[in-house]
């Protein structure tokens, strides 16, 4: 049995359209409008002595400064990996059957979600004082693993912790609306062909809840780059706001180091922002009718070659 | 010798609506049984109790003298764990009305995931196997397309091929063709019938009284619950018994 799909081309061919294209002449109008008010606050902002600029190119690349960036982005990554991480177990067990997984998994977003995260943060800092030892072993027994908690220079594992507990509740939020987005019949499908519970979401559900999940973990992720100038309350000061705001407290000139500091975060999230594109287009493949370059070569080459598939 | 299918008094209700009350039915190996009846006659729940994705209430069903859900242990029923409701349901395929391909994945590793992941078949194997599949049903220049790229009689093909490669015992169409535009609804009944030629024993929902009369070993005209007709084809669409029959037949010939 052979298919014919498309049908085949006439041996005759029209003569291809040659029309002249809708000219859009508001949009030009509008553009230049823009073009002219950005200038204006451009130049505006380059003669004016209040913003530093000598100042700001003196820092901007200052060690301390790139030092400090790179302490945000790492924290950044850290506490979005536990966020992500803890954020698909509780998703997983707020969806499991087990009504234990559920209950468990509520009553942590019920705290993680509705206290401040900053409040949290303070909390993280002061956990060292809480448990000043961790020992592991047998309950009112020997104990095989002891960890001295004070005597340790912990700001920067606490502030990603305490990050990524934080960011992990919201997650399981994102990652179960976009469990909830994937049809049930992909779930009776996959039951149907004897996958387990858990396969089933690994390998069916999970895959396509990431078409819906990327785009607001994105925006968590951008978030949560920003966000980490909050960890001043555990306290960790050598992430970039606040390295920035110490150094122009020492030299009197806030402006400039703002900026510095600006620059800096809209670098990092221009980074991000490419991953993400990158990360869409993989977890898109299949959501669309349109063929891919790679498929349209080959149904080409077909209509050129065989004749018929 | 066993029958694949056995339902003794199977009942099924969802809250304190009975959608099933007490199905009395036998499939050989081998038979091909068309199940029709007016929608909310409860023949879906009852074929997709055939491969637990309900449970039964009350009545027992067997899939090749086997216990569908439960375990029979010093005169109780016990509930059967996760996995071995799993291993049941991998020699029983089934076929939805809605297709419900992975969309993520393309047609053949649409047929190759199950055997792969849940058999552990080599993907070579699995691969070469697919191949064939699809070549079965007529797409085997369809390899790699995206469920999304199909249309829906395609898209259908290749679920039946999806079920067909965990080699199943039984096969369950709940309505293959009810969402396929008429001029589709061929090409998928084509395939079923070579696959009841081929000797699938094969339990289907349809509303295709042309298909059940060529095909099907047996009709079953359900409605409210119970069966209330039931023997060859012939018999039963040329010469209904029941008053409920005859009007449903009417509309539907």
């Amino acid at each position: 049995m052979t298919h014919t799909d498309a049908p085949r081309s006439p041996q005759t061919s029209a003569a291809s359209i040659d029309a002249i294209p809708l000219r859009h002449p508001w949009r030009w109008v509008g553009a230049g409008a823009i073009l002219v008010l950005a200038a204006l606050f451009v130049y505006g902002a380059a003669t004016n002595p209040a913003y530093g600029w000598p100042t700001y190119l003196k820092y901007l690349f200052d060690e301390r400064v790139s030092q400090a960036a790179w302490n945000t982005l790492q924290l950044t990554i850290y506490s979005m990996a536990i966020g992500l991480g803890l954020g698909v177990i509780l998703a997983v067990m707020r969806l499991s059957p087990n009504p234990v997984f559920g209950a468990v998994a509520w009553v942590y977003l019920w705290i993680f979600r509705g206290t401040p995260v900053y409040v949290q943060l303070v909390f993280w800092g002061l956990f060292p004082s809480i448990y000043q030892n961790i020992r592991l072993g047998v309950p009112f027994g020997p104990t095989f693993f002891q960890l001295n908690l004070q005597g340790m220079s912990i700001a920067f594992v606490l502030a990603f912790v305490g990050l990524g507990l934080n960011e992990a509740a919201y997650m399981a939020e994102i990652i179960r609306a976009g469990i909830s987005s994937v049809p049930e019949g992909q779930t009776e499908a996959s039951t149907a062909l004897g996958m387990s519970w858990w396969m089933t979401m690994r390998r069916t559900i999970l895959p396509q809840a990431m078409r819906v999940i990327i785009p607001p973990t994105g925006n968590e992720l951008i978030s949560m780059l920003k966000t980490t100038s909050l960890v001043t309350a555990v306290p960790y000061t050598l992430e970039l706001y606040t390295r920035t705001r110490d150094i122009s407290a020492v030299i009197f000139q806030p402006i400039p180091l703002l900026l510095v500091a600006a620059t800096w975060y809209l670098v990092i999230t221009s980074v991000l922002m490419v991953g993400q594109f990158y990360l869409e287009r993989y977890f898109s493949r299949g959501a669309s009718r349109k063929l891919t370059a790679k498929q349209l070569d080959a149904l080409a080459r077909a209509q050129l070659g065989e004749g018929h598939l | 010798m066993t029958a694949m299918v056995r339902a003794e008094q199977v009942c099924k209700s969802f809250g304190a609506l009975e959608v099933l009350k007490g199905i009395m039915l036998e499939v050989q190996t081998g038979e091909v049984l068309v199940l029709v009846g007016p929608s909310g006659s409860g023949k879906s729940t009852f074929l997709r109790c055939i491969n637990h994705l309900e449970r039964v209430d009350a009545g027992r069903l067997y899939v090749d003298g086997e216990l569908v859900g439960y375990r029979e242990r010093g005169g109780r029923l016990h509930e059967l764990t996760p996995k071995d409701a799993a291993r049941q349901r991998r020699d029983v395929g089934m076929v939805f009305q809605h297709f419900n391909l992975f969309p993520h994945r393309t047609a053949l590793e649409n047929i190759s995931e199950a055997p792969i992941h849940v058999k552990g078949v080599k993907r070579d194997t699995a691969v070469t196997q697919a191949r064939e599949l699809l070549d079965q049903v007529g797409l085997s220049a369809k390899a790699d397309a995206y469920p999304a790229q199909l249309s829906g009689g395609q898209q259908q093909r290749v679920a039946i091929a999806r079920a067909l490669a965990m080699q199943p015992k039984l096969m369950l169409f709940d309505e293959p063709t009810s969402a396929l535009d008429p001029e589709l609804v061929g090409e998928v009944l084509a395939v079923m019938k070579r696959l009841a030629s081929a000797g699938m024993t094969m339990v289907v929902v349809t509303h295709e009284m042309g298909f059940a009369r060529e095909v099907a070993d047996q009709i079953v005209f359900m409605d409210g619950g119970v069966i209330v007709e039931s023997g060859a084809p012939h018999e039963v669409m040329t010469n209904p018994k029941h008053e409920r029959t005859k009007a449903f037949l009417s509309k539907v010939m």
